[in-house]
């Protein structure tokens, strides 16, 4: 095990908790106000202090954890359910129509400025958590596409397919059968990398405003909420930003832990 | 040469054209009316009849679209509803505070990136090395909008040596850089991580090469060849990195122009899509697809000179 592993899936795993732990318990509600007791620093009470609508901060950190979490992860999901199979279909049809095809639409995705758009969806759609998961995730495609079509297309070249292929296999099952396995251990790395870039769209996203609305807690929420009272109450600011560095580091060095443990060769050469 | 270049150039049509009629339908699909967005829910049915027409909405959608790229092929980018100006000068007058940002954040997260890579690379795995590799996993972990809001607490409303935003215009030059340094700070700090990262483990690649120790066979010390032979050929890698970057900062100031009150291309846009000005959404939206696809464009011509081997593959 290394240091980047333990470190990264420590600080993952108390944040996944504490959204899991806030279905059952939190410290305090979310949604009861208590304007005479605001604005409180950090204390015995209020381990990590009270917003200015007099609202537990630990509280509302941990449900907030539950937002980020679950738009990230299902934009993730959106992203390699639909970029996977389409990789995996170029690389099968190398040179083909179909991969130029792919190919192209994952440049023409690419070229859009991702944050435009995500804020051009949630804005016309509607702004919500569901846009935004769809936001996030369109752009989580190509990455999973082009990922995969080159890992496979090297697996492609590989012996043991070549067996597969003279025993009469189709292309669709080499690739499910032979391929996806020999590719899973990069798209976990991906999809490490792409969860934790989904934590900080997501909190973008909700911080303009146009996440998951309030009353649902998210982070974003909470430090645009916060902005006009940096000085009059720094933790309000302070904690909500230190949550999502936290989690986004968390998941990075788990990224980067996983992909060393998986491909020793690979260590120290990420960029 | 020039049947790759002729592929490339197609592809570059296509690409622009579907682009542009995504961007149209997204749009058009979108709910809400502009004529009767702007002029409110107590509006006439006959008065939001006569605006729709006036907007130029009452034609069919394939007429409209068709109209809006010949526009825009003749640098005409249509008019703004709500401001009733053309497009066009609205974008330039962005242009002298989203390009002016960009620049600036590009140049520092250059200049941290170029001296802090070089130093992890040059001694990977020591002390420094890790120091610059835990700072850049802060860098790309930190959201920007948040390090704005901590810079401005600090530099702007504790020690006053900044403002905490809005733009003075270009009058006073002094002024208006300082009011783009905060901004620019805070858009450069997650592109300085990454790009350290690229600069070392470039670096690192070429540090294997063969030429490298023929360089240092030759006598060149470890220093010298890194800096003669080696920095010249990882920058290869880093330029194009430099390149996306440059194109995302354009677009990608959208949230830390919102911290700052900047009037850039990015708050146009946000205020365009909240007043269902759909029309400057398009150009502007259209015109950043168009940045990123020729800026891409041009950094595949440039490989292609450089390395003959890519155009036969391509």
């Amino acid at each position: 095990m290394n240091r980047n592993l333990i470190i990264g899936m420590f600080l993952s795993l108390l944040f996944v908790a504490a959204a899991l732990l806030s279905f059952l318990w939190t410290p305090a509600s979310t949604e009861t106000l208590n304007i005479s007791g605001r604005l409180q620093a950090p204390n015995w009470d209020n381990w990590l202090g009270t917003d200015h609508f007099g609202r537990d901060i630990l509280s509302m950190i941990m449900v907030g954890a539950r937002t980020s979490i679950a738009v990230a992860l299902v934009a993730v999901g959106i992203g390699m359910g639909v970029g996977v199979p389409l990789g995996l279909a170029a690389a099968a049809n190398q040179g083909g129509l179909l991969d130029e095809f792919i190919s192209r639409l994952n440049d023409l995705i690419f070229a859009f400025p991702s944050l435009v758009i995500a804020i051009l969806i949630t804005a016309v759609f509607g702004a919500g958590a569901v846009n935004a998961i769809i936001a996030i995730g369109i752009f989580n495609i190509p990455v999973f596409a082009r990922l995969s079509r080159g890992a496979a297309l090297s697996v492609w070249q590989r012996e043991f397919i070549l067996a597969a292929r003279t025993a009469g296999k189709s292309a669709a099952r080499i690739s499910t059968e032979h391929i996806l396995p020999n590719i899973a251990n990069l798209l976990i790395v991906q999809g490490t990398i792409q969860f934790s870039l989904g934590i900080l769209a997501e909190a973008g996203l909700s911080y303009v405003g146009l996440g998951a609305q309030p009353p649902i807690p998210s982070w974003g929420r909470m430090l645009a909420d916060a902005q006009t009272m940096v000085t009059l109450a720094p933790h309000v600011a302070i904690i909500p930003g230190m949550a999502i560095v936290l989690m986004v580091l968390g998941l990075n060095l788990l990224g980067d832990g996983l992909r060393d443990a998986l491909d020793p060769r690979l260590k120290g050469r990420r960029a | 040469m020039l049947a790759y270049l002729l592929r490339r150039l197609i592809a570059l049509v296509l690409s622009l054209a579907v682009a542009s009629v995504v961007i149209f339908l997204v749009v058009e699909v979108a709910p809400g009316d502009p004529a009767s967005y702007m002029l409110g829910i107590n509006a006439q049915p006959d008065t939001v009849a006569a605006l729709r027409s006036e907007l130029g909405l009452d034609v069919p959608k394939v007429q409209r679209y068709l109209t809006w790229v010949g526009g825009m092929l003749s640098g005409d980018f249509g008019t703004s509803y709500t401001y009733r100006t053309p497009i066009s000068e609205m974008i330039a007058d962005r242009l002298w505070i989203s390009l002016p940002l960009a620049l600036l954040a590009l140049l520092l997260s250059t200049l941290i990136a170029f001296p802090a890579g070089l130093i992890a690379a040059a001694r990977r795995g020591q002390g420094s090395d890790v120091g610059v590799m835990a700072a850049t996993q802060l860098g790309v972990a930190i959201p920007n909008f948040w390090f704005a809001m901590l810079l401005v607490a600090l530099f702007a409303i504790k020690l006053r040596w900044f403002p905490s935003g809005g733009f003075p215009g270009w009058d006073d030059p002094l002024k208006a850089l300082k009011a783009l340094t905060l901004p620019a700070i805070a858009l450069a700090l997650p592109q300085a991580a990454i790009l350290t990262r690229v600069m070392r483990s470039s670096l690192i690649d070429i540090m294997g090469e063969d030429f490298m120790r023929t360089a240092r066979a030759k006598g060149l010390s470890r220093r010298q060849a890194l800096w003669h032979h080696g920095v010249r050929n990882a920058l290869i890698p880093v330029l194009t990195i430099i390149g996306l970057q440059f194109s995302f900062l354009l677009a990608g100031a959208i949230i830390i122009e919102q911290v700052f009150f900047l009037p850039g291309l990015g708050r146009l846009v946000f205020q365009s899509i909240t007043q269902r000005d759909l029309i400057v959404v398009e150009s502007v939206v259209m015109l950043l697809v168009f940045a990123v696809i020729t800026v891409n464009f041009a950094v595949d011509m440039a490989y292609a000179i450089a390395d003959p081997r890519l155009r036969r593959r391509a």
